[in-house]
């Protein structure tokens, strides 16, 4: 690339407000970090609901843990935590400018993430199925001990999964702009720190759900 | 662009005149000033609600309006106060304009997030006004399960949406003014070299974006379970109603420090200007807004000390309610110490940051009365406790923001008020509040329990001149609207630095260009620069 045109690339890529382009990445990376900490606040208050429940009822919670799909669940973290990885493979080529390898990794990033969407789902739909979704109009029935604790833990369950796939499907809609940026061959000196600012977003909702498998799924695993 | 051209006489508010352009600017002095017009409309609509409460309770007996309305009228004086008008107001009004002046910056990090966090604002407002025009809420602005959850007949659910959907605005609004603090210093300012209402405002937007999420959960949970039935709170599932109040208090707690601190700047601006007096004792005041931060996350359980929460809990908190005054105690003492030797003069906005200090200080005594588990279960649930965060939010927070307007209102206006009527209106504002709020520590005292509608005659006096009061301070409060408006008109124009103040603001015009300063500046000597022939004071600053 010819000096003029790189100095143009990076005028164009500087927002009015910053003096110079590592300002701007800096500040835009400083501002994710913060908004993932306001997401573990939000997360941390159910699971803050999690504990207290779980150390009050204990045998309930351990018994309805055993009602989980732990093979769909098991399933869910490996593809899960492979996006991640391909999603760190994404910010890797954006730093490279390796355009093919960007496109590659995150059309597999967004492939996954979909893939446990869909798991879930039907996981979900399984649940119903079985009578276990505590919501009015639909049955809920618990054999064993104390049905109405176990639908505590289904309450929270439900909660917290759905809240997790909704920030889940968000990630998916944030990579999906980055692949049709890296397709639109946008300014990479830009591409190159935005791509890791999703990634920062991409990793804490993997992170939140490596709290939710064994929350979950592990209480009773031989259950 | 470090260099713009300026037109002679062109600047922020002249630069273009459409509506579209006001509505859609990212120049975070023109978002606040929208954020200005959208909280005087909420103030004035949570003063209504005040001004009906005060009215009806004059007389023991329910004769205004019924009892349901009655709980609906506090309920929204509550809502409207807490997160639409006194938790946003510095920060996004002065906030907003002043903190990328005071550091020399073009503009925030994120304008166009700025100009997002204020649509967000109005949504929630919106469905905040819903809420009023269909019938109100009725279970008090902390919503109190199971009451809000399972038996409320009012509209909880769309009254917590508002709630919800302002907390975004909050939590933008702090995420930009973190990052500004951090990325977007002119060359020479050092941490140590920022104004303390740079510092306070830091400390607010720590607090909002990590206690935030939290009011965000537990008001999602409350919608949830009246709207799907899912019963986090509801005893006959073995949940607890409770688990709720340490949810909305772990949030709340720290909301009242995000109303204060932001105050606290303000004050400690104003006092140094009209005291000629660097602040005294620089470092353990920007020590102590980062100490109250930090404490007030860790003493929300002082408001349940009669909840049923174990005794142990109850001897914790309260001991860390305690260690949470000793900050705020701090910076009276240092504006207190400010003051003496100097040269000291009394415009308007000295007034109300004198009155702040002093009804604060009040205010924050009587807390440490509340923190006291043996004195709470006497007066918890009573007037003392209304009296008390009055003092604080009101005699305190709304003094300071009145103070903050004066101050730099020649600076975002480029006008100068008449100065006869505001220091009258500060006069009003003074008495009036006293008036209005010393009452309700002596009924709180001898009993008479908050959000009664009727009540025992013998507190009928107290009641009585409450009211009085509340007719006063509401004409303290309508007075600025009046000379403000007229001064926007004809009032003289401003100077750059009609106070001769220390801080970057003052080194442009009033008022400001669009791009702020003509050039970037450098800053060589510390934030306060009143007390040139004290060495001792200057080499604390000038670091």
């Amino acid at each position: 690339m010819s000096p003029t045109s790189s100095d143009s690339t990076a005028r164009q890529a500087l927002r009015e407000q910053f003096v110079h382009l590592e300002q701007q990445r800096e500040a835009d990376t400083l501002g994710m970090w913060i908004f993932l900490a306001t997401e573990v606040l939000l997360f941390g208050a159910l699971l803050a609901c999690y504990t207290v429940y779980r150390l009050a009822f204990a045998a309930a919670f351990e018994a309805a843990s055993a009602h989980m799909h732990l093979w769909l669940g098991t399933l869910n973290t490996v593809l899960l935590m492979t996006s991640s990885l391909t999603m760190a493979l994404g910010v890797l080529a954006a730093r490279a400018r390796a355009r093919g390898y960007i496109l590659l990794m995150l059309v597999l990033t967004i492939g996954l993430g979909t893939a446990f969407l869909g798991i879930k789902f039907y996981e979900w739909y399984l649940e119903y199925s079985e009578r276990l979704v505590p919501l009015p109009g639909l049955e809920f029935t618990f054999e064993g001990v104390n049905p109405e604790h176990a639908q505590l833990f289904f309450n929270l369950y439900f909660t917290m999964t759905g809240l997790h796939a909704l920030h889940l499907l968000v990630g998916i809609m944030i990579v999906l702009v980055m692949l049709i940026l890296t397709w639109r061959r946008y300014n990479p000196l830009l591409l190159e720190y935005k791509v890791e600012i999703a990634g920062l977003y991409w990793h804490l909702v993997d992170v939140i759900w490596m709290f939710l498998f064994p929350l979950f799924y592990l209480v009773n695993p031989r259950g | 662009m470090s260099s713009v051209i300026i037109e002679e006489g062109r600047n922020y508010l002249n630069a273009s005149a459409s509506l579209k352009s006001w509505l859609l600017s990212t120049d975070h002095k023109r978002v606040a000033w929208l954020y200005m017009a959208s909280l005087t409309f909420f103030f004035f609509m949570g003063g209504a609600a005040a001004v009906l409460i005060r009215w009806e309770l004059i007389t023991p007996a329910a004769d205004l309006v019924r009892h349901d309305i009655y709980n609906r009228l506090f309920s929204l004086h509550g809502i409207i106060m807490v997160w639409f008008f006194l938790v946003p107001s510095i920060p996004t009004t002065l906030g907003n304009f002043l903190l990328p002046l005071m550091i020399g910056a073009k503009d925030l990090a994120f304008p166009r997030l700025n100009l997002l966090s204020w649509y967000i604002y109005t949504l929630g407002g919106i469905f905040t006004l819903l809420t009023v025009l269909l019938g109100g809420v009725d279970t008090g602005w902390t919503f109190y399960t199971p009451f809000s959850s399972m038996f409320s007949n009012s509209y909880v659910v769309l009254a917590v949406t508002g709630v919800f959907i302002v907390g975004f605005s909050s939590v933008l609004t702090g995420i930009n003014f973190i990052v500004t603090v951090h990325k977007m210093r002119a060359p020479g300012l050092h941490w140590f070299r920022l104004p303390l209402f740079v510092w306070a405002s830091y400390a607010t937007s720590i607090i909002m974006v990590l206690a935030t999420p939290v009011l965000s959960t537990a008001l999602l949970l409350v919608a949830l379970e009246r709207l799907l039935g899912i019963g986090f709170f509801d005893p006959d599932l073995g949940g607890d109603p409770l688990l709720f109040q340490h949810l909305f208090w772990f949030y709340s707690h720290p909301a009242v420090y995000i109303m204060i601190l932001p105050g606290m700047g303000v004050v400690s601006e104003i006092i140094t200007c009209f005291a000629r007096r660097n602040i005294f004792g620089y470092s353990f005041m920007a020590g102590s807004i980062l100490a109250i931060a930090i404490l007030g996350f860790l003493v929300w359980g002082h408001h349940m000390f009669v909840s049923g929460q174990s005794a142990y809990a109850g001897l914790i908190f309260s001991f860390l309610s305690f260690m949470v005054a000793v900050p705020s105690a701090i910076k009276v003492f240092n504006w207190t110490a400010t003051l003496y030797r100097g040269s000291i003069s009394f415009e308007a906005s000295m007034l109300y940051a004198l009155g702040f200090v002093g009804l604060f200080t009040m205010g924050g005594l009587t807390g440490l009365f509340l923190a006291s588990v043996a004195v709470d279960v006497h007066v918890h649930d009573t007037y003392f406790v209304v009296a008390h965060f009055h003092f604080i939010m009101v005699g305190g927070m709304v003094t300071a923001y009145l103070g903050g307007l004066h101050f730099w209102w020649p600076k975002i206006t480029g006008r100068m008020y008449h100065e006869f009527w505001a220091r009258m209106a500060a006069i009003l504002v003074f008495f009036g509040f006293i008036l209005t709020f010393f009452p309700q520590y002596m009924m709180g005292w001898l009993g008479m329990p908050r959000r009664y509608h009727t009540y025992a005659e013998e507190y009928q006096i107290f009641h009585v001149l409450s009211s009085a009061g509340a007719t006063i301070l509401a004409a303290g409060y309508l007075l600025p609207l009046i000379y403000f408006a007229w001064s926007l008109r004809y009032g003289h124009d401003a100077p750059p630095n009609p106070w001769r103040a220390s801080g970057l603001e003052w080194q442009t015009s009033s008022p400001p260009p669009v791009h702020n300063f003509t050039q970037t500046p450098v800053v060589t000597h510390g934030p306060y620069n009143y007390d040139p022939r004290n060495e001792g004071q200057r080499r604390v600053t000038d670091l």
